[in-house]
């Protein structure tokens, strides 16, 4: 039930923001601190998600697999591969690692 | 999901391109088309990834479907999903959640002055407007490639997008124990590539940096769900530190002008 929540909080909260932008009149969010705000928003957010999903292991902080996973991730950005290229690294990288530590 | 990775990059060079040559305004339909089709196909692809993972922390085949259906923006079904096996409080799970979708938002500002859609259309535009119908849409030359790209880009990933993340939940059962195939390293990697084009200067980096120190360093002390929260306090406290040394500076160049 508490993930059906999640998910009808989520799914109306964000068609909710999508339909306000194309409504609002010109202007009203077009200050610049607002927008300074929205645009660094992301970055704080997927920063602390990146390092919470790669380090932790519920409430506990690890080094595993997927730091390495990661890490290949990183250096496929560097390489500016496609997208896909990206996640798969990460993906073939940390089942490598796990497989010869496993 | 991002406007930044490297297929809209590319999308952006073409167009400019096009300007180069001052057929701006001309760009053929079917290049429009192109374009927009390049990225909903990409992008619309990785929804497989979203499905095993959503799959892989316990939602059911019914719940991960719906969240790319209803909310649709890959950043926040990523985080919601993440959040809730972390056994974040549902709440706080949204909350995280909905500030990654707050960005749509000045997406839909941008698309709303150039796609000048009716008013009654704009509801059943609306779910489309993301990182990557901005990001196309907003590299067209006119207003007809704008709204073809909008709209090819918009219908191509969401059903992509939604037949992934379909096959990756079914998949996900299929596969059984999804972290021996180190799929749980999608969801952090799909955040990393949505994160590294944003990092375009030091303001971008350090926010970036406190919002790691903050979101780790709380994890221990915090219930799930609220040290993402409390990260994003990182962007005012840049900003504000930021703005006083911007006062400072603007105050010396006043003082020199007179």
């Amino acid at each position: 039930m508490n993930i059906w929540i999640a998910i009808g909080v989520t799914a109306v909260g964000c068609y909710a923001v999508k339909l306000v932008g194309l409504l609002v009149p010109d202007g009203v969010l077009e200050r610049p601190l607002v927008r300074r705000l929205a645009a660094l928003l992301p970055v704080a957010l997927l920063a602390a998600l990146t390092a919470q999903q790669t380090f932790a292991d519920g409430q506990a902080l690890v080094l595993d697999a997927k730091a390495a996973g990661l890490a290949a991730a990183a250096l496929m950005l560097v390489m500016r591969a496609p997208f896909l290229i990206v996640v798969g690294a990460a993906v073939v990288v940390t089942a490598g690692v796990r497989a010869m530590a496993g | 999901m991002r406007a930044g990775s490297p297929t809209v990059r590319d999308v952006s060079e073409q167009t400019a391109l096009a300007d180069i040559r001052g057929d701006s305004g001309g760009k053929p339909d079917a290049a429009v088309v192109r374009d927009a089709l390049g990225v909903g196909v990409a992008v619309g692809l990785s929804g497989f990834a979203f499905g095993v993972t959503s799959a892989g922390t316990g939602l059911t085949l019914v719940q991960t479907c719906a969240l790319s259906l209803l909310v649709f923006t890959g950043a926040s079904q990523f985080a919601l999903v993440g959040a809730l096996a972390a056994g974040g409080n549902p709440f706080a799970a949204a909350a995280g959640a909905f500030f990654l979708g707050v960005r749509n938002a000045f997406y839909g500002l941008r698309l709303s002055q150039l796609l000048a859609l009716p008013r009654a259309v704009r509801p059943f535009a609306a779910q489309w407007v993301i990182d990557e119908t901005a990001a196309v849409a907003l590299a067209q030359p006119s207003r007809r490639a704008v709204r073809i790209g909008f709209a090819v880009t918009g219908l191509s990933l969401y059903v992509l997008w939604n037949l992934t993340t379909l096959l990756g939940a079914v998949g996900a059962e299929a596969i059984g124990d999804t972290e021996a195939w180190g799929l749980d390293a999608a969801g952090p990697a799909v955040f990393l590539a949505l994160l590294a084009p944003m990092l375009k200067s030091v303001t971008e980096r350090v926010v970036a940096g406190l919002a790691v120190v903050l979101g780790l360093g709380l994890l221990p002390v915090l219930p799930a769900g609220l040290p993402v929260l409390v990260a994003a306090l990182a962007v005012p406290v840049v900003l504000w530190v930021r703005g006083r040394r911007g006062a400072t500076a603007d105050g010396d160049l006043r003082g020199t002008e007179r």
